[in-house]
């Protein structure tokens, strides 16, 4: 290298040595100051969410528990038992079990239906691509975000838990809020 | 000072005793709320209404705890120093005046007792309550004990002299000792005035002699574990803890008689320990504002302010409020 880094170098600005009698002013100053600095945040008030009573709003982006999706005219699912979302899926949590419709069990809208649909919540890892995978938008992910339960066995969501609405649902905001 | 009837002074005692344990736990929350809203937070809001019963639901945890003693400690120590520290800090409220004689009707006045040394007094309790300290401490068997001990023994005489020398203007400009005749040299000015640099000394070594934040070395309980209380469980460590906020009100209540005009303020004489009261909780309230603002002092830090800053400071103000005497 041709320049001379030490020539280069400019002087970081410091403050005054420490120590000495003018430091026993700064130092008043600057308590005074760090107790200004805290009442501030009085005067602010708390930001506390109190998170049972009052939950974080999520954007409509956000990634959380899936949806299974159903025609709103024929109330056919979408689902047509692919496996697509299963082959994307990199944690490996889905399971799609695919039955063929028959002309007096129409479940879903194309040839054949999932007789199983589950997603294990404990290995999800919410990352979107089973809903980038699916061919006929049947499956999204929802924006809820309470999922602990108290058994493993008990986060493994079948079909049905999917296809329904969810017992509670989160609060949205806008992009950009 | 006037005779009192033995029933008086032992009414006295007792309501002063009651009193000053039914208001621990008031500043226990208020400190807790306090801290909470000076970091941004709410506090303690779940154990009754907003929290009211938070002080409650710790002593009865400490109280259902046990009272642990290591295999290297002195038991019968470990068992007398929480007492020691308690008994000090409120033998020392005996001595805070609340209002004059015959404020509330009566030939008695509102305060346990008008010693004539009462600034004495207070700093005999004063040292020894860090005996409560220090036999914790040492008796626990434990390094960190130890070390936290050793920390409030020196802390203690670093700071001891400046506290006194701080007092020393107070007490001349009012020519005595007692903490009633104090007061009431003050009924036309506040000592906070004239006494300002000995006010701020004072608060500074306060808040050294009760060993809390920006001077809780003796705790440290991001170095030394929790110092001199390490070893202490259940109601034991609540003991100590609860002495803690007890000298926190002592040092309150001393500044508030000796420079913030003791019971002086408007309105009848009826209402003195209201003015009083609203005084040492106002102290009170310092002691949580500076506890949420100021990190803790490294150990020399400590040494080199208390001996090279605080010890000259006081030497100078007591030098000067003699000189500004004499000559007026």
């Amino acid at each position: 290298m041709p320049t001379d880094w030490r020539s280069a170098a400019k002087p970081v600005p410091r403050g005054p040595e420490p120590g000495g009698v003018g430091a026993v002013y700064r130092v008043f100053g600057e308590t005074l100051r760090g107790l200004k600095t805290t009442f501030g945040r009085v005067v602010e008030g708390p930001v506390t969410i109190e998170y049972p009573e009052e939950k974080t709003p999520v954007y409509p982006r956000f990634r959380g528990r899936h949806k299974l999706h159903r025609f709103e005219d024929t109330g056919l699912e979408k689902c047509v038992g692919c496996s697509l979302c299963a082959a994307a899926c990199p944690a490996k949590c889905i399971r799609v079990v695919a039955a063929e419709n028959t002309p007096d069990h129409q479940v879903s809208a194309g040839e054949r239906y999932a007789a199983v649909y589950e997603i294990n919540m404990t290995r999800c890892i919410f990352c979107g691509y089973c809903e980038v995978a699916c061919p006929f938008d049947a499956i999204t992910m929802g924006n809820d975000y309470e999922l602990s339960d108290y058994h493993r066995s008990d986060l493994i969501f079948t079909k049905e838990m999917l296809l329904a609405d969810p017992p509670e649902h989160t609060p949205l905001r806008r992009e950009g809020e | 000072m006037p005779d009192e009837a033995v029933w008086v002074m032992i009414l006295k005692s007792i309501v002063i005793f009651i009193v000053f344990l039914q208001i621990v736990p008031i500043i226990l929350l208020g400190e807790r709320k306090i801290l909470g809203r000076f970091q941004s937070r709410i506090g303690p809001n779940r154990v009754g209404w907003r929290g009211a019963l938070q002080p409650a639901a710790d002593v009865l945890k400490l109280l259902s705890k046990e009272a642990f003693t290591p295999a290297t400690a002195v038991p019968w120590m470990m068992a007398i120093a929480p007492v020691i520290s308690v008994v000090t800090a409120v033998a020392t409220m005996a001595i805070i005046p609340f209002g004059p004689v015959g404020a509330w009707g009566g030939d008695w006045g509102l305060f346990g007792m008008d010693v004539s040394i009462g600034i004495l007094y207070f700093f005999a309790f004063g040292s020894l309550a860090f005996y409560g300290t220090m036999l914790g401490g040492w008796s626990s068997g434990s390094k960190y004990s130890f070390l936290g001990a050793m920390r409030a023994a020196a802390q203690l005489i670093s700071y001891e002299v400046a506290l006194g020398l701080s007092l020393l203007g107070v007490v001349m400009t009012a020519g005595s000792m007692s903490l009633v005749d104090i007061v009431d040299a003050q009924d036309s000015m506040w000592f906070i005035l004239p006494q300002f640099v000995g006010f701020c000394i004072f608060m500074v070594a306060g808040f050294a002699e009760t060993a809390r934040a920006p001077f809780d070395l003796p705790e440290g309980d991001a170095e030394i574990v929790g110092g001199y209380n390490t070893e202490f469980g259940g109601m034991r460590f609540g003991s100590f803890f609860m002495a803690e906020y007890m000298e926190v009100l002592v040092i309150s209540a001393i500044a508030a008689t000796c420079f913030l005009g003791g019971w002086h303020g408007p309105g009848p004489i009826a209402l003195a320990p209201l003015w009083m009261l609203i005084k040492i909780l106002l102290g009170a309230f310092f002691f949580m504002w500076v506890r949420a603002s100021l990190p803790r002092l490294r150990y020399d830090q400590l040494m080199s302010f208390g001996w090279k800053v605080l010890l000259p400071l006081a030497t100078l103000n007591v030098l000067v409020t003699a000189i500004v005497l004499v000559v007026t």
